[in-house]
């Protein structure tokens, strides 16, 4: 059946079963390979989006339960021009990645998290990132990132 | 993992969703959220033939003050739930509850009529419905009929709605300023709980419902009546594992659940009596 979304701005049309999920519309049929896969249970993170402005895990989401749904991905974050994305400068200004596996499903989760609540605590954003796992930097960088993102001082 | 091959149908409304169901039949079910229904089918513990998308029933996404109590629409979001002025002002159980289903992304999807309707005794929601004397309200094809929540769930995912019945409302009575304590027991943040216990005092009044404890969730009820004998928290949250019958597991073994129970019960008791 067919399935039509914006993803990153840009209006497509897919003709799909309906059992494909929407990380397979995402990565195989978009081709956009950002968002990862890591567990595929709905426990990580890794495949976090954006469904209408807010995080979603796209490996727990038929494609067809977005179909006319705005998706925003780790590649729509940056501007046109190349700047970065607050969130994602941060992450590398406070060195909150380093295999980077978890960094999209992190950046998108973190933004979400921002848009609901501009000036999280420590604690805030800790509990706001309980759905995303790393398995890399032991949080405390990330926690900065977002912290620093949103503007707080430290 | 990909779920194996169905097909899908929308409904824009609730008449519409009943009338497909009953065109489908019993091999078809309703999608809300999917958060419960499609982790299922990925795994392939569940393989209906037909879905039937009701995540777009506008219709039946609200909170609205009716009174003496809460009317939720059963399309209603968690993040809805959890950040609704009218249920933190009237029954702040359940919004605090619902704040601690999952993470932020599943509680942007799944739904309460979603947790109530798959009847999973480790899920939150059901118990704090349960513990608050909750009714639900379910349409089918000959109408609508109310369900109390105390007579909801009949054994290990399995409840009085029928087949071609759609759960639409749950109707919580206001908790008019009762004290009230949400413990849930887990080991990772995001985790469901090993065992939960939701309860509420006010004068006289109590309710304690247990999450986790059994194939249902459970109504402690030898709690409530030993409060209203006058018994002290203590005492009274001895008797929370009385009569359950929780199941081993990986994480808790039947005694530490019990254990847990009579814990979770003083700690939630204590709260709500501060
Ligand atoms: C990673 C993860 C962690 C979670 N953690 C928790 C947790 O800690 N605590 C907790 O309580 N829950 C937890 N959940 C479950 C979550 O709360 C689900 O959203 C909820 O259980 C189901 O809601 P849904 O809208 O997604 O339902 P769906 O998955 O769409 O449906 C579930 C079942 O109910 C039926 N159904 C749905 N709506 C209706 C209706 N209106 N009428 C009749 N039948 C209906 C469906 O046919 C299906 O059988 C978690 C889920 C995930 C994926
Ligand atoms: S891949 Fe979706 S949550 Fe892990
Ligand atoms: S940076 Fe490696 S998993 Fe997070």
């Amino acid at each position: 059946m067919n399935v039509t979304l914006t993803i990153n701005g840009t209006a497509h049309t897919y003709d799909l079963e309906p059992r494909t999920l929407l990380v397979q519309l995402i990565r195989e049929h978009a081709g956009l390979t950002g968002t990862n896969i890591g567990c595929d249970t709905s426990s990580c993170g890794a495949c976090s989006v954006h469904l209408d402005g807010e995080a979603v895990k796209s490996c727990t989401l038929l494609a067809v339960q977005a179909d006319g749904a705005d998706v925003t991905t780790i590649e729509g974050m940056a501007s046109a021009d190349g700047t970065m994305h607050p969130v994602q400068q941060a992450f590398m200004d406070e060195h909150g990645l380093q295999c980077g596996f978890c960094t999209p499903g992190m950046v998108m989760a973190a933004s979400s998290l921002l848009a609901e609540n501009p000036s999280p605590t420590d604690e805030d954003v800790r509990i706001g990132l309980e759905g995303n796992l790393c398995r890399c930097t032991g949080y405390h960088n990330i926690v900065k990132a977002v912290l620093t993102a949103s503007g707080a001082d430290q | 993992m990909i779920p194996a091959p169905f097909d899908y149908v929308r409904a824009e409304s609730t008449e519409e969703a009943i009338a497909l169901v009953g065109q489908h039949g019993d091999e078809s079910k309703f999608i809300a959220g999917g958060h419960s229904l499609l982790p299922l089918m990925k795994l392939r513990l569940a393989q209906p033939s037909v879905l039937i998308d009701i995540g777009r029933v506008t219709d039946l996404s609200y909170v609205r003050d009716a009174g003496d109590h809460v009317a939720i629409g059963a399309l209603t979001r968690h993040m809805d739930v959890e950040t609704s002025e009218v249920l933190r002002e009237h029954a702040p159980l359940l919004a605090h509850a619902t704040s601690h289903v999952g993470d932020p992304q599943v509680r942007h999807r799944g739904t309460i009529g979603g947790s109530i309707a798959h009847a999973d005794p480790a899920s939150d929601l059901p118990a704090v419905a349960l513990a608050l004397g909750a009714t639900y309200v379910a349409q089918g094809p000959n109408g609508t009929r109310e369900i109390a929540a105390a007579d909801f769930a009949t054994s290990y995912l399995e409840s009085a709605l029928a087949d071609d019945e759609l759960l639409t409302e749950i109707r919580v009575p206001k908790m008019n300023g009762a004290g009230w304590g949400f413990e849930k027991f887990n080991r990772r943040a995001q985790d469901w709980a090993i065992v939960g216990v939701a309860a509420w005092r006010r004068n006289g009044d109590a309710g304690v419902a247990l999450v986790n404890m059994g194939s249902t969730p459970v109504l402690a009820t030898g709690v409530v009546s030993a409060l209203a004998d006058g018994a002290s928290v203590a005492d009274a949250a001895q008797l929370a594992a009385d009569g359950t019958d929780p199941q081993p597991d990986l994480n808790a073994s039947i005694e530490y659940r019990q254990h847990l129970a009579r814990a979770l019960t003083k700690r939630a008791l204590d709260i709500a009596s501060s």
